[in-house]
């Protein structure tokens, strides 16, 4: 059986985390220093979902991928110069914030309101993806409040495989404790997937699939509505940075056993 | 003996080819100011296109233009520059509006002293800083520096701006994309320009998924042939497109680029108590070693962009960047104002210091060659950003004037527009003025100075008369440099053991000749390692070759100075099991250093070494350089 569907990849982006960041108070809650100097990348959880997405589609010719992405327009655009060359996708651009200091239910309706708003969609033929977490919100519960917004029951988190079955089922490996993997088999659209980190490698860059991309991209960032999604009413009592600590050690040819036995070491002796 | 040299991977391959109208290679100021002009004017007010694309008709003309870097304020400098040609472009333009910008307020020049002791100084430079020291309580001098009096004209930057380069590259990159008439792409280093019957007609872009030496793997997508009617070659002093269209049509009579520099820098967070303002500029000599040069300027939020240049004149087999850079940023006038600051970022590039004496053949049939790979650099007054900007946009008047006349992009018609152009403007003048200005620092760096001084007061009539020697003709042995300092044995020890550990023996030698050892806080004086890491942010993507090829590794065994080793910015180069230098991509920063410092000439052509440096991606992953 073979089934064309319409996959919709939620991604918002994420300051690039090799940058240096420091949180700082701003004027409506906490905010990072030099934001807007500060190159962004895709939230690697939705980046993922991209690749799934891609692939899926390209094994199911007929299926088109739409790429919702929440966040400033200007960052928008220069995330798109890294990525639309990775995979065939039609953004949807929002306006917003995409600071992390938002509400996931805010974010969530803004996202559901843009997918319904797709013209042709067709419910049956539903894929959402999205990430299962965030660089930045972390939240965990975004992706399930847009399912929930859009009437789809059948969700999935910490998605790590995908695989559609000859009667146009779908098999999923879900992550759950204890480092193991859960299996279900959902008989079809429409269903909510939040990835993990999945098992594809990251696409070489195609100029030409960038080139078709572009020509949609950019009116897309033209016509982008404006979203005040935030975090209104909510009190940020502290916010920081992961503690690190930096001990760097540059070794080439180890065994893992040994890698391990040194991570195992520098941790314990933290 | 053979040439390992590999174009791309050996196995024959199906290539797709894509049409654009015209493709460039390289995102700097130069390319900046070439998409600027052009995107501002390739439609009409309705909105039409004007003129139409060639390949995709009633379209406006499909330009596309490749960065190799992640990103496209990536690999690049901080800067003090006039800004002339930039202002023109953007007479409204706000240095507020761009992040890490400020106008100049005010400049300083100064001579270090040698507080060590260590540093390898001629008999004049010990009588002059003789003379300094005991006269400093009339001269102007402070912490160990000589402030100079009198700064000449064409060094003051006076109503300039100080700037990351980073983040103007990003403003002007925004700017391009909301046009939609340009594409830029990241991540996508281009591997050779296609040259067919003398005319360049396109480029054709890395392999990827191959291996390290270029061999496909899975995922294997060979690089594209992107096929263009003009290509544009912004790539840089050390960009592979430009280097391979010199090899082919050779140089104009008497240019060669034989003199170049290497800066690395950092960008720091000043200290709360450092009373150094926004705008502030100043430029030393004289120390960590006579040939080195630095710079420090203040950006808004107590953000400052600090380093040296280690021209290829300074005869030093062991002219490693970064321990010289700590040295300087210790020397008590600098120290004073750092102490307490906090690395943000660290990078370091190659400046081709030939300027118009290195300048290649401007155009050709089907290509136009912009910015520093085009020789515009000025050596005296030490200026290239706005340079290359001003060659972008002489390029992209040129462009419209052939477009709106359905002329093609043959030699001539390039010539009578573009480098009519350049030839009448400032940046010729005064690259004129400056084309021998520096040739006196192969003499040392007295002569050099006089060299400089003269050209500037004559108007380039007057310079020191030396013939410049590329630094395969110059370059001393490790035993050589060291002699009468360490004994010929010990030289020899030290480089046998750092050999056998698999490091650079500069540190070793360093050490020996007296320099003090770093104290490393962890904050601003942090490990070489640790630059790389928490300041260059250092990435290599899986699924490319290695761009750093040792072309005849037998030649590399009998090297006598291993200078690729000793150079290198990002400990990238290391002695390899066989006697040769061993290459690890993940480190290296793409700064091009290695090239131009071989010292083994290449034996089909002397002008070439046997060290080659090809397209990559990765390298530095800060904006804020």
């Amino acid at each position: 059986m073979s089934t064309t569907y319409q996959i919709v990849v939620c991604g918002s982006i994420v300051p690039d985390p090799l940058q240096t960041l420091e949180p700082v108070p701003g004027a409506t809650g906490p905010t990072l220093k030099n934001e807007m100097m500060l190159p962004a990348v895709l939230d690697p959880w939705a980046w993922h979902a991209l690749f799934e997405a891609a692939h899926l589609a390209k094994n199911a010719p007929g299926s088109k991928v739409w790429l919702v992405s929440l966040g400033p327009k200007a960052k928008l655009q220069q995330v798109m110069m890294t990525i639309a060359q990775k995979a065939p996708f039609e953004l949807i651009a929002i306006d917003g914030s995409a600071s992390g200091f938002t509400e996931a239910s805010e974010v969530a309706a803004t996202l559901a309101g843009a997918i319904k708003a797709i013209p042709g969609l067709d419910l049956s033929r539903l894929l959402v993806f999205g990430g299962w977490e965030s660089a930045s919100r972390g939240s965990g519960a975004t992706m399930q409040i847009v399912g929930e917004m859009l009437g789809i029951v059948n969700q999935f988190q910490g998605v790590d495989k995908l695989t559609i079955g000859a009667d146009g089922s779908i098999e999923i490996l879900e992550r759950i404790e204890g480092g193991k993997h859960q299996v279900s088999i959902c008989v079809g659209p429409p269903a909510v997937f939040g990835w993990a980190t999945g098992s594809l490698p990251e696409p070489p860059n195609n100029p030409q699939v960038g080139m078709a991309n572009m020509r949609g991209i950019m009116p897309a960032l033209q016509k982008a509505c404006t979203s005040k999604v935030g975090a209104e009413g909510v009190t940020f009592a502290s916010v920081a940075l992961p503690k690190q600590r930096r001990d760097t050690k540059i070794v080439k040819d180890l065994s893992t056993d040994e890698i391990a036995r040194d991570i195992v070491s520098w941790i314990t002796n933290a | 003996m053979s040439d390992q040299s590999v174009e791309q991977t050996a196995a024959p391959v199906d290539r797709q080819t894509m049409d654009v109208d015209i493709v460039c290679v390289g995102f700097g100021p130069a390319t900046g100011g070439f998409l600027t002009t052009l995107s501002r004017k390739l439609a009409s007010a309705d909105g039409a296109p004007k003129p139409e694309s060639s390949v995709t008709p009633g379209a406006p003309p499909q330009i596309i233009c490749y960065e190799r870097a992640d990103d496209i304020g990536f690999s690049v400098s901080g800067v003090v520059t006039k800004a002339r040609g930039i202002r023109k472009t953007f007479p409204d333009l706000d240095p507020s509006q761009i992040p890490m910008c400020a106008p100049v307020k005010r400049e300083k020049v100064l001579y270090l002293l040698d507080p060590i002791g260590a540093s390898r100084r001629s008999a004049t430079l010990r009588t002059v800083d003789t003379l300094i020291r005991a006269f400093k309580g009339l001269l102007p001098v402070e912490s160990g520096a000589f402030e100079l009096p009198y700064i000449p004209p064409y060094l003051q930057k006076h109503g300039g701006l100080v700037m990351s380069i980073g983040q103007f590259n990003q403003w002007v990159g925004a700017q391009l994309m909301n046009t939609g008439m340009v594409q830029i792409w990241p991540g996508t280093p281009v591997a050779k320009p296609l040259i067919e019957n003398n005319s360049v007609t396109g480029v054709q872009l890395a392999d990827q998924g191959t291996d390290k030496s270029g061999s496909p793997e899975t995922g294997f997508m060979p690089g594209m042939n992107v096929r263009a009617a003009l290509t544009v070659v912004g790539d840089g002093p050390v960009g592979p497109v430009g280097r391979q269209i010199d090899q082919h049509f050779g140089m104009p009579q008497g240019h060669h680029q034989r003199d170049w520099a290497v800066g690395m820098k950092f960008v720091v967070n000043l200290p709360e108590n450092c009373p150094l303002e926004a705008g502030t500029v100043l430029h030393t000599l004289g120390y960590p070693e006579p040939e080195i040069f630095g710079f420090l300027y203040v950006y808004p939020d107590r953000i400052a962009s600090l380093g040296i240049f280690v021209p290829s004149w300074f005869e030093s087999p062991v002219r490693t960047a970064y321990r010289y850079l700590q040295h300087w940023m210790m020397h008590p006038y600098l120290w004073r104002y750092l102490n307490g600051g906090t690395l943000r970022s660290w990078g370091a590039k190659t400046l081709g210091e030939s300027g118009r004496r290195g300048e290649p053949h401007l155009v050709g049939n089907g290509y136009a060659r912009i910015g520093e790979g085009s020789g515009s650099t000025n050596v005296l007054t030490g200026s290239g950003v706005d340079e290359a900007w001003v060659t972008g946009v002489q390029l992209g008047e040129a462009v419209l004037e052939l477009l709106e006349q359905h002329k093609p992009f043959t030699k001539e018609n390039l010539e009578a527009t573009y480098v009519r152009r350049r030839r009448a403007s400032w940046v010729e003048t005064e690259g004129r003025v400056a084309e021998r200005a520096r040739d006196g620092f192969h003499r040392g760096v007295v002569t050099g100075l006089i060299g400089m001084a003269l050209a500037g007061a004559t108007k380039g009539r007057l310079f020191a008369p030396v013939k410049p020697r590329g630094p395969a003709e110059h370059t001393p042995t490790l035993r050589q440099y060291y002699a009468g300092r360490i004994p010929r044995v010990e030289v020899a020890r030290i480089r046998q053991e750092c050999t056998a550990k698999g490091v650079s023996a500069h540190d070793a030698l360093m050490d020996r000749a007296g320099w003090p050892a770093i104290p490393y806080d962890g904050k601003l004086l942090v490990s070489h390692q640790d630059a790389l890491l928490m300041g260059g942010k250092v990435q290599a993507p899986a699924g490319y070759a290695d761009h750093v090829a040792f072309l005849y590794p037998n030649l590399c065994e009998e090297c006598g100075t291993k200078i690729c080793i000793e150079v290198c910015s990002g400990q990238a180069i290391t002695p390899g099991s066989n006697g040769a230098p061993a290459f690890d991509r993940e480190k290296c920063i793409h700064c091009g250093a290695c090239f131009w410092n071989c010292t083994t000439p290449h034996p089909e052509d002397p002008e070439r070494t046997v060290l080659e440096f090809r397209a990559g991606a990765g390298g530095l992953h800060s904006a804020e350089n």
